[in-house]
């Protein structure tokens, strides 16, 4: 029972992470097909920038997180305008090694600006120690992690399922050529989505610091799970990858708990094996 | 007729395909303090070619291609540890270990295409990595696996300090896994394969076997990478996690891009240049060595799709 909990516990907060990271990638390639290997070069620059403002400038972490927020987003549509744009309707294979390219290049400016060794993580006093729920008292950090999350989730989907701008970009996924042909600007909301997606995955870089270490391997790393929450999630949806993503946390949280000696081993495979039943992902679009 | 008219007849061999092969054995005399990276190259350009027929061929965008190499490294390692260290068996286990792994694989990956197929083809790799960072007693885990000792070959040729034996050794068995990729690609299996690259639901439409030729190309692409990583694992005579890394995954798809992809030599030259200019400049500063990669693989896209020898073909055309 105890292990049981904190493995939900452990795992929700994880979930969290990986959804919020993973979220904007889901949407880009359902919207424009774009095969965006760097998304997590945006979740690791959102590292960066929080962790240097909070350790460094003393910056708040709220602000921290939201100057990551600002300035990833603001970055990845200058990359969207400027190279992004000239590979849509590429093949495959050119946007992936564009993307790889970005890669490599992140990957060595963050090597040579920070070094190669991960960055310490200051938490603010409030959010550290422990939180004492009466039966069980649980780590304050992931306490607030989840709530956090649950927030993020309930303003994406206010977002996508009740404003205007939500209604375009299902349409526009939905069927993009139908959409623009009644009048809705799919480039510029195309802009607007990968800044918001790349916004959001610079947040959970930042607020997962914690979890997914800050490295120069982040974005190599941790790639195959962001890839995997997608796949499995099923493209172009909100709820999807939700689903993928929490079962990849508790899968992953209780793998590494309960067989630590096999590691992350059985939820590649179960991914894997999930993939055989469902290839189009859980809620996919075929 | 001599065997080797009749082996330059049955190919169409063209004077200019000799050509590497005038370079690799000139590099053996002219460069005799460098064969232990020109045995790196040769492995290089081996995993490369093999990378060429599903990339380049076949049209499947994997970036998990270290998987077969570093099953056929740990295979053979192994082997050579455990049960005997005669190359050329070690050799095969390596190829058939990697062969099984990319058949197995390939009957879940090649369901899906897209993004899907690419997480696939990682996730691959990361569970064997995982696999092979766990198993311990097996594969030495992150300290990597050694005390290979590794016979003469044929009982005769035996591996020297200065890696002669070795550049040989690697540069033969390039050049018969060559001649089986040449001819491979030039038979109607082949051309049905850049069919399936070129329009999928136009081969379905005809009748052709789309899932199983992709199965059996990959699977024989699979082979050929584990040989590749074979032959590193006994002319080292070390194998590390590294093997089974993203970033020899990415580094040799690059390798590929840079020379050119679907023309059989385009791993020759990307390989080549790659880990010469690496072996230059990389000693100076390896950081703004991924830097630069990074930087020229995006110009590349935007402005020079086809690679080197893509840019070669523009010039002599004109």
């Amino acid at each position: 029972m105890e292990a049981l909990i904190s493995i939900l516990f452990h795992g929700l907060a994880y979930a969290m992470i990986l959804y919020i990271v993973s979220v904007g990638l889901s949407v880009t390639m359902g919207l424009m097909g774009f095969v965006n290997l760097a998304h997590g070069v945006f979740a690791m620059a959102g590292g960066y920038v929080t962790v240097t403002l909070m350790n460094s400038y003393a910056v708040p972490f709220a602000l921290a997180l939201l100057a990551a927020f600002v300035v990833v987003a603001l970055i990845s549509v200058i990359l969207e305008r400027t190279l992004y744009a000239r590979l849509y309707g590429a093949s495959e294979l050119d946007q992936v090694l564009f993307t790889i390219g970005l890669i490599f290049m992140s990957v060595a400016i963050v090597r040579y600006l920070w070094g190669p060794l991960a960055q310490p993580v200051r938490l603010p006093a409030a959010l550290s120690g422990m939180l004492d729920l009466g039966f069980r008292s649980f780590p304050m950090y992931r306490s607030f992690l989840i709530v956090v999350g649950f927030v993020l989730i309930a303003l994406l989907w206010l977002g996508i399922e009740r404003t205007t701008f939500g209604a375009r970009l299902r349409a526009a996924v939905d069927n993009r050529r139908m959409a623009e042909s009644v009048g809705i600007d799919t480039r510029r909301l195309f802009s607007l989505a990968f800044a918001l997606g790349s916004g959001l995955a610079a947040l959970g870089g930042g607020l997962g610091a914690d979890i997914l270490a800050i490295y120069p391997g982040y974005a190599t790393e941790y790639l195959v799970y962001f890839l995997m929450v997608v796949a499995i999630g099923g493209l172009g949806s909100l709820r999807g990858p939700f689903v993928a993503a929490l079962l990849l946390g508790f899968g992953d949280t209780a793998c590494k708990y309960l067989v630590p000696e096999l590691g992350a081993f059985f939820v590649f495979a179960a991914m894997i094996a999930l993939l055989l039943w469902r290839p189009a992902g859980l809620l996919g679009r075929a | 007729m001599s065997p080797v008219d009749t082996l330059i007849r049955r190919h169409r061999l063209r004077a200019v395909e000799l050509l590497p092969w005038a370079i690799a054995v000139g590099a053996y005399f002219a460069f005799a303090d460098y064969l232990s990276l020109g045995s790196q190259i040769l492995i290089m350009i081996l995993f490369a070619l093999s990378l060429d027929l599903v990339l380049g061929y076949a049209g499947i965008v994997t970036l998990g291609h270290s998987a077969f190499f570093g099953v056929g490294a740990y295979a053979a390692g192994i082997y050579a540890v455990r049960v005997s260290g005669e190359p050329l068996s070690g050799l095969c286990v390596g190829a058939v270990a990697a062969a099984a792994v990319g058949w197995a694989s390939g009957l879940v990956i090649l369901r899906t295409h897209g993004l899907t197929l690419l997480m696939l083809t990682l996730a691959v790799t990361s569970l064997l990595a995982e696999a092979a960072n766990k198993a311990n007693f097996l594969t030495g885990g992150a300290d990597g696996l050694q005390g290979m000792d590794i016979d003469p070959i044929f009982g005769v040729f035996r591996f020297d300090l200065f890696g002669r034996t070795a550049y040989l050794y690697c540069l033969v068995v390039l050049f018969l896994a060559w001649l089986f990729a040449r001819r491979l690609v030039h038979s109607s299996f082949g051309r049905s394969l850049v069919g399936i690259r070129e329009n999928t639901a136009r081969m379905h439409a005809i009748g052709s076997p789309v899932r199983r030729r992709l199965l059996t190309i990959y699977t024989i692409s699979a082979a050929l990478a584990g040989i590749a990583g074979a032959l590193l694992a006994q002319t080292t005579q070390f194998v590390g996690l590294t093997v089974l890394g993203f970033q020899r995954s990415g580094e040799i798809v690059i390798m590929l891009v840079f020379g050119g992809i679907g023309r059989l030599y385009g791993a020759f030259v990307g390989a080549g240049v790659y880990m010469i200019a690496q072996d230059q400049l990389a000693k100076l500063e390896p950081v703004f060595w991924y830097f630069w990669i990074g930087l020229l693989l995006v110009l590349l896209v935007m402005f020079a799709r086809g690679g080197l020898l893509g840019l070669l073909d523009r010039l002599l055309r004109r």
